[in-house]
């Protein structure tokens, strides 16, 4: 256990290794639910408890799990536990679950979980699985709620359905930006903040795939 | 062999570890839904009533949601004849399901689904306020039609002259955020207020139109402002009131209850 710094798995993935913006992964709900502040929450805690749960289960099995099931049983694990997640959601905060519809479902789907329990828990004892899968899921609620602040806050003028910026449709000044309550904002936004994270950390920047040399005329020939 | 021993990839290892994390999954599973379901049906259930209750625009007064509603009249109405049904319980009926069960709900003719409603059921559950003396003041009817995207599901308020709107609501949709998701802009749905269904004829008048309505023009009381930017939602509403207010929907019964004979 010594070997393992929990505090560096913990923090890794918000910024030196985060799901979202260095991995891409997971940017199906990023642009789904991050609308509104409050749904973006939500959804973040349910990520953050399946992908720490599922990390820790399947970390915990990883010795007899044989290998040629091993994605279905990491399925089966990580399906259960969403489903689990959706009924909770329903049973205590209703208006939200209803908000998030499908979404929650699909974080059966999310790259995130499978591929926590893929690369780190089939290979680490549970403790560090389960703060790896918290700190993923940190460094995607990080992301989500940078975005969910700004769509918010541009495209309604409210933060968590408090109102910010007062509406020209309800007699105040700001004119809101319909853009910012469509999909594609969140394109945007993800986008320079992979900008502005990769400024910030240059050894973020991959190399490119390929790249055209400059040819001198005689190699030419 | 003990389980221990078992080669990780043996099939008999792979069978027993799969079958065991069924099991452990399934009974997880299987005993949140059912612990979980009377908190998931109460609160479907108190979401409707809020609905109801946000349409109807009764004054809660301090009143709790729960307290309005149960002073509420919950009655059933037979489409085919506009006249209240027998012998059905109104609290087990779900008219959403029904409308969606072949044995309850019929299938409309093509050229008479103007709002793409597709199945139509029998039943309808309308929702009545009565004054003290037993007069009916505030009939809730439920509507719903195909927008954009998705089936706008709904309640519609009148006044107890079955003609005048207080309000229309939607429940339920999938429309564009921003633009046909704008029927729940509370601005939007304030314009109902005081608008007519029927002209003098009887007929369904009641529109949504491009460009705003002048009130001073002849006609105002049956027209709505459109949604900008959302021209097939707006239709979508034009279309699923037309098809509720005609001959399909509620028209017999609100001619009835007109006449004081339902």
């Amino acid at each position: 256990m010594s070997d393992f710094d929990n505090k560096k798995i913990l923090a890794e993935p918000v910024f030196d290794n985060n799901p979202i913006v260095l991995q891409v992964l997971g940017i199906c709900s990023a642009l789904a639910v991050t609308a509104k502040l409050e749904t973006a929450l939500i959804m973040c805690l349910a990520l953050t408890v399946v992908v720490a749960l599922s990390n820790l289960f399947i970390s915990m099995i990883r010795h007899h799990i044989p290998s040629n099931i091993r994605i279905i049983v990491q399925m089966t694990i990580i399906a259960s536990l969403v489903i689990l997640t959706d009924q909770v959601l329903k049973a205590f905060v209703y208006d939200i679950a209803k908000q998030l519809s499908v979404f929650v479902g699909l974080i059966i789907t999310n790259c995130i979980v499978m591929g926590r329990a893929e690369a780190f828990a089939m290979k680490n004892p549970p403790l560090p699985s389960l703060l790896d899968g918290i700190g993923n899921g940190l460094g995607y609620s990080v992301i989500l709620i940078v975005v969910a602040v700004i769509r918010e806050l541009f495209g309604s003028g409210t933060l968590l359905g408090v109102e910010i910026l007062p509406l020209v449709t309800e007699g105040g000044w700001y004119t809101p930006m319909g853009m910012m309550l469509l999909p594609p904002s969140a394109f945007f936004i993800i986008g320079l903040f992979i900008w502005a994270l990769r400024t910030w950390k240059p050894a973020q920047v991959e190399k490119p795939d390929y790249q055209i040399h400059a040819v001198h005329r005689t190699e030419a020939v | 062999m003990a389980f221990k021993d078992l080669p990780n990839d043996s099939t008999a290892k792979t069978v027993i570890v799969a079958t065991a994390l069924c099991l452990v999954c399934s009974v997880a599973v299987s005993a949140a839904a059912v612990y979980l379901r009377p908190a998931q049906e109460a609160n479907k259930a108190a979401d409707m009533q809020k609905n109801i209750v946000a349409v109807s625009g009764v004054d809660l007064d301090g009143r709790s949601v729960p307290e309005v509603f149960s002073t509420f009249d919950v009655r059933l109405v037979d489409l085919e004849t506009g006249d209240y049904a027998q012998g059905i319980d109104v609290e087990a009926y779900d008219q959403r399901a029904a409308a969606k069960d072949p044995t309850q709900a019929g299938p409309i003719a093509a050229e008479r689904d103007i709002a793409d409603v597709k199945m139509r059921e029998r039943y309808a559950t309308v929702y009545l306020i009565r004054d003290a003396a037993g007069a009916v003041e505030r009939i809730i009817l439920p509507v719903r039609g195909y927008g954009l995207w998705s089936t706008l599901w709904g309640f519609l308020a009148l006044e107890g002259d079955a003609n005048t709107v207080i309000g229309l609501s939607f429940y339920d949709h999938a429309e564009t955020p921003g633009l046909g998701g704008e029927v729940d802009n509370p601005a939007w749905k304030a314009q109902w207020d005081g608008k007519e269904i029927y002209g003098p004829e009887g007929d369904v008048q009641i529109r949504l139109v491009k460009g705003g309505v002048d009130p001073s023009r002849p006609g105002a009381e049956y027209k709505v402002d459109s949604l900008s930017g959302a021209t097939l939602t707006s239709n979508g509403v034009t279309n699923l009131l037309h098809y509720w207010m005609g001959d399909d929907g509620y028209k017999a019964y609100l001619d009835k209850l007109r006449e004081g004979q339902a």
